[in-house]
């Protein structure tokens, strides 16, 4: 079995005691990021990807660091939505529907260690499900030639924008505004300066690290302010109970969390899902599949089980798209594609040829950080209801410090920083608006390779811009593309008028 | 009507980077696409989705009062500040003042505004700079 051989890989990659405590500490960062309302996955990890370079860690230390965080994160987001009833993060508020209940009736540490341990199911099947399902996407990834990296990218734009907001005219512009920002610097082909006007600083391009910790960090600093909610929380609320489930519970929830952690990962893999989609169908299916006594809602656990399930499963899968085409199916997935990127690393059909060691290690990394988190997310919950206790006017000031610290690390200019606070701002405003800014990441992040594969398609076939449609796998992709953008304008609306209803403001970073 | 607001700025913009586009000088050594046309394509797309935003409004966004709005400007300021001054003051004590006052503006009084703003400062720098050697701004004192 070359699966069983490269997992062993992997696993003898992972153990070492640097790689095992680099992911012990991003399990426990990434539930503390999760838990705490107003810092999700996506801006946890883009606040830690500087220290990832600064402690000089390699390729695969950072990602076992960085991933660690991002399953953390999925896990944490659900003990405020369960003991406060404000989800963590976005993936999580679907938890609130029947945690909440719970834990008003008293049943608050059941609800927590059910959670947990259908978190630890979706994550679990869904790293099974990388496993197994990337190498075949990397099979037929080999076969694409640039025409069909350009139609691939296209793809991820347009059903991103398919399902992150309510405005496709919204999304269009975001990933038009990413990709702009993308051409500022010299051109990679031919080397003429573009949209640099004469600042030297821009000529090397804009960093997309600043972008990414300016958009999602600072702009959440911004909407503190905006709304003054500097207090805590209520400490009535952080009282726990009894920690562990009674085993009829369990057994009575498992149907759902297998169902749901197989919904989830699917949601997962489709490009720009993500895992709030995640949450958002396996709740919906599940209510729909089993809730006969219309208990969903109030307090049923296989309300708790079936969105924690899903969100944890979707994170799993969307880490396939990203590795296999290099391309992020989520919010997260991209600033772990900035990682990658950054350690001059490109995912796609090579990276699992060349760096094989960084995928089985990554995979192995993502197996051991989940018993990891088992453990942290059960019997130690009470560690992180303390967390809650920190009043965000505390942790906010600290948020952006560390912002501004990571960024001055990795570059030393006070150039930089001023082009933090400008994405800061336009995130900010962005936000108000409902745009989505993950295609404006994506957009930024991707720029270069699309212009590059649409450049090097039309160049081969003597400036014939046909040659981009010519083959039936770039047909097939365009056609997928187009379904992707239209399909939510014709039943998307009812589907996310769904998931709007229990947003709230501070945790509108979409994962 | 801000979103119409919104849809025009973005126009405007597009229309920006059209010249730009057009502006850049071309090398005599050129692929048979050119530095142009990616950022054209991707002009049109912002220009037409600004278009529609400015044709097909959404809700009203839910604006600040003017007291807020003024709140998140003074913040901005402060942090443009820190910026420029992080290289001359020093990490600690421009991070200090730049943390204390947002943790003022957040809530808290004068005097645990100024407690954990040194604290947050001193805490990054030992975490940061003498655990994991990151290099930080160096003042005039060396820290």
């Amino acid at each position: 079995m070359e699966l069983m051989s490269n997992l062993a890989d992997g696993f003898a990659i992972a153990l070492t005691w640097q790689n095992l405590l680099l992911a012990l500490l991003g399990c426990f960062l990434g539930t503390v990021m999760g838990a705490l309302p107003g810092l999700g996955p996506s801006n946890g990890v883009a606040i830690l990807i500087p220290l990832a370079f600064t402690l000089g860690l390699g390729a695969t230390p950072s990602l076992i660091l960085l991933t660690s965080v991002y399953y953390g994160a999925m896990y944490g987001g659900r003990i405020s939505s369960i003991l406060l009833n404000i989800p963590g993060d976005e993936p999580a508020m679907m938890t609130c529907l029947d945690g909440y209940p719970m834990a008003q009736k008293g049943l608050a540490g059941e609800a927590l260690s059910l959670s947990g341990i259908a978190s630890f199911i979706g994550a679990f099947l869904a790293t099974w499900g990388l496993i197994l399902l990337a190498p075949q996407l990397v099979k037929i990834a080999l076969l694409f030639g640039p025409a069909e990296y350009f139609a691939l990218f296209a793809l991820a734009f347009m059903t991103l924008g398919g399902v992150s907001s309510t405005n496709q005219a919204k999304s269009a512009f975001a990933a038009a505004l990413g990709l702009g920002l993308a051409t500022i610097g010299v051109d990679t082909q031919t080397g003429v300066p573009r949209f640099t006007f004469g600042e030297v600083h821009l000529y090397d391009g804009l960093d997309f690290l600043v972008a990414i910790v300016g958009l999602f960090a600072l702009s959440e600093v911004f909407i503190f302010l905006e709304n003054r909610h500097g207090g805590t929380a209520d400490k009535s609320k952080l009282r726990l109970g009894r920690l562990y489930p009674p085993m009829s519970m369990v057994k009575a929830c498992m149907p759902t969390m297998l169902r749901t952690s197989f919904l989830g990962f699917l949601a997962g893999v489709l490009p720009g899902a993500g895992a709030s989609l995640g949450s958002f169908i396996s709740y919906s299916m599940e209510k729909r599949l089993v809730d006969k006594e219309k208990t969903f809602g109030t307090g049923d656990p296989r309300g708790l089980a079936a969105p924690e399930a899903g969100n944890n499963a979707a994170a799993g899968g969307a880490l396939v798209p990203m590795l296999a085409l290099g391309v992020p199916g989520s919010g997260t997935t991209a600033v772990l594609l900035a990682v990658l990127l950054s350690l001059n690393i490109t995912p796609g059909p090579l990276l699992f040829t060349q760096n094989p060691d960084v995928v089985w290690g990554l995979i192995a990394a993502l197996f051991i950080a989940n018993f990891m988190l088992l453990a942290m997310n059960i019997p130690m919950v009470g560690i992180f209801t303390r967390v809650l206790m920190i009043p965000s006017r505390i942790l906010m000031p600290i948020v952006a410090m560390v912002s501004f610290v990571g960024i001055y690390g990795i570059s030393g200019s006070s150039f930089d920083l001023m082009v933090m606070i400008g994405f800061g701002v336009m995130g900010w405003v962005l936000r108000k608006f409902d745009v989505p800014l993950v295609p404006i990441i994506l957009g930024t992040l991707l720029g270069n390779s699309m212009e590059n594969n649409l450049r090097r398609a039309v160049t081969i076939d003597n400036g014939n811009w046909w040659t981009l449609v010519d083959t039936p796998l770039a047909m097939t992709l365009w056609a997928i593309a187009i379904i992707g953008f239209v399909l939510p304008l014709l039943i998307g609306a009812r589907v996310k008028a769904g998931m709007r209803l229990k947003k709230d403001q501070e945790g509108a970073i979409s994962d | 009507m801000s979103n119409r607001i919104f849809g025009v700025v973005g126009m405007i913009l597009a229309f920006g980077y059209v010249f730009a586009a057009l502006a850049i000088e071309e090398s005599f050594l050129s692929d048979a696409v050119g530095p142009k046309a990616f950022p054209l394509i991707i002009a049109a797309v912002l220009g037409i989705s600004s278009a529609i935003i400015a044709l097909r409004p959404d809700a009203e966004p839910d604006w600040p009062s003017l007291g807020r709005l003024t709140e998140i400007a003074a913040a901005v300021v402060v942090m443009l500040i820190y910026a420029k001054l992080l290289p001359v003051a020093g990490f600690v004590l421009a991070t200090a003042c730049a943390a204390a006052y947002l943790t003022w503006r957040l809530g808290s009084g004068p005097a645990e505004a100024v407690a954990v703003g040194a604290g947050t400062s001193v805490g990054i720098y030992a975490v940061f700079h003498l655990i994991l050697g990151l290099s930080l701004a160096r003042g005039p004192w060396g820290f």
